[in-house]
């Protein structure tokens, strides 16, 4: 009995199915238009990234906070420097705005992060480093080669101090 | 990565650190720059071979704040909108001090003196608060959950807690709502052989004499701050705690 019913059943059930595809094609979902990156190529292939980028920086947070492992190859501060690309005027793009590499897809899959009420969202910028830096961290990957000089200011540090 | 990889980059580090101790030697005749001394492959975690101290030579210090200005700046502890005086943090404080015998009145800068037995550790119930192997005190913000008892139990109130939601944060100094926080020592330059923002700022502000503070490391005999101590000696504030600072001071 409950065979026939379903047999019965059946043209209806299928038109349905293929109305819903059809809904679903004209209907897709708008897919996060994922800001371009300084590089060409993330430090790991995008599609691993794209699921485990999470593991790699929560691991990588507590190698640095607790043991003072400094690499960047997977530190947010390296992520952000890289993804967080000013606009046209200059101005860097504000988390939780779809502009923002963190918040596109963040914000598509509705999941909240907690990484900014405490980290920096933008690179820092070089007109506001810090006095006595004098160079772009993000630069000074090693430490051989031209981002070894010093500025005029650090000389001037430097050289003002009696030391022998 | 295998160990041959890692021989590599050790090899390329030690190579680069020459570089850089040569270009350093170079500047000009008889200065050497202090940043170059302890060179940690970044890959390295830290570990006990180096106990990093502050040593603060009261008699010099004229309590011209320069160390707090340059503490504010480098860890962005100014971006505060809503807080109050009281709530609002201090990596660094000058303390003044007066004699009522005789008057005499002494400035004295007073941050986290990075116990080698730190009650802030002690009393923590999640681990947040916590001890370097290299020496350095410091707040794991990550599981800090605020509840402040680091805050009661430091007898030197160095400690600071985030009342409000903040932006424009340092990148290399992270800090947000909800957590305690204190002087790391500069935890992220020290990583990359740089001194303390504040020593940077007291050396240069003393540039023409003799600097009021050193920096360096405890455990090597070598060092500036080791030769210092040796020499004249330094005291551990509250020294009756058995605290074994690593912030020393002379002229108290």
């Amino acid at each position: 009995m409950r065979l026939t019913l379903v047999n019965k059943m059946t043209p209806v059930l299928t038109g349905l199915v293929s109305l819903m595809l059809t809904a679903t094609v004209f209907a897709a979902p708008p897919m996060p238009e994922i800001p371009k990156g300084k590089g060409e190529q993330c430090v790991e292939p995008t599609e691993e990234m794209r699921v485990n980028h999470m593991k790699k920086i929560k691991h990588q947070r507590d190698l640095t906070v607790i043991e003072g492992v400094r690499t960047k190859k997977h530190s947010l501060k390296e992520c952000i420097d890289c993804h967080v690309i000013p606009d046209e005027t200059g101005a860097y793009p504000k988390i939780g705005t779809d502009q923002h590499f963190c918040s596109t897809c963040h914000n598509f899959a509705s999941v909240n992060i907690d990484c900014f009420s405490c980290h920096a969202t933008k690179p820092e910028e070089s007109d506001s480093m810090h006095s006595m830096t004098g160079m772009n961290p993000h630069q000074n990957v090693d430490m051989s080669g031209s981002i070894n000089q010093l500025s005029q200011r650090e000389l001037d540090i430097a050289t003002s101090e009696k030391r022998q | 990565m295998t160990t041959e990889n890692n021989i590599d980059a050790y090899r390329r580090k030690f190579v680069g650190g020459g570089l850089a101790a040569a270009a350093g030697i170079a500047i000009a005749p008889g200065v050497i720059l202090n940043s170059v001394a302890q060179a940690k492959p970044a890959d390295k975690p830290v570990d006990d071979s180096v106990r990093w101290g502050i040593l603060i030579d009261a008699n010099k210090c004229d309590g011209c704040n320069d160390c707090v200005t340059a503490c504010n700046e480098e860890h962005g502890l100014d971006n505060y909108t809503n807080s109050n005086e009281s709530q609002r943090t201090q990596y660094i404080r000058v303390v003044n001090l007066r004699d009522k015998a005789t008057g005499h009145e002494q400035a004295l800068p007073v941050m986290c003196q990075h116990c080698e037995t730190p009650p802030c550790v002690d009393v923590c119930p999640t681990g947040a608060s916590m001890r370097r192997a290299d020496g350095i005190v410091q707040v794991n913000m990550h599981i800090c959950i605020g509840c402040r008892y680091c805050m009661m139990a430091c007898p030197y109130k160095a400690r600071s807690f985030v009342h409000e939601a903040i932006t424009d944060q340092r990148p290399s100094s992270p800090r947000g709502k909800g957590c305690v926080e204190s002087c790391n020592m500069c935890v992220h330059r020290v990583d990359n052989d740089e001194q303390p923002a504040c020593v940077v700022a007291c050396n240069k502000h003393h540039a023409e004499d003799e600097p009021a503070m050193f920096f360096g490391d405890l455990r090597d005999e070598n060092s500036e701050i080791s030769k210092q101590l040796k020499k004249f000696g330094g005291k551990q504030i509250r020294a009756d705690l058995g605290l074994n600072t690593g912030v020393r001071y002379r002229g108290l």
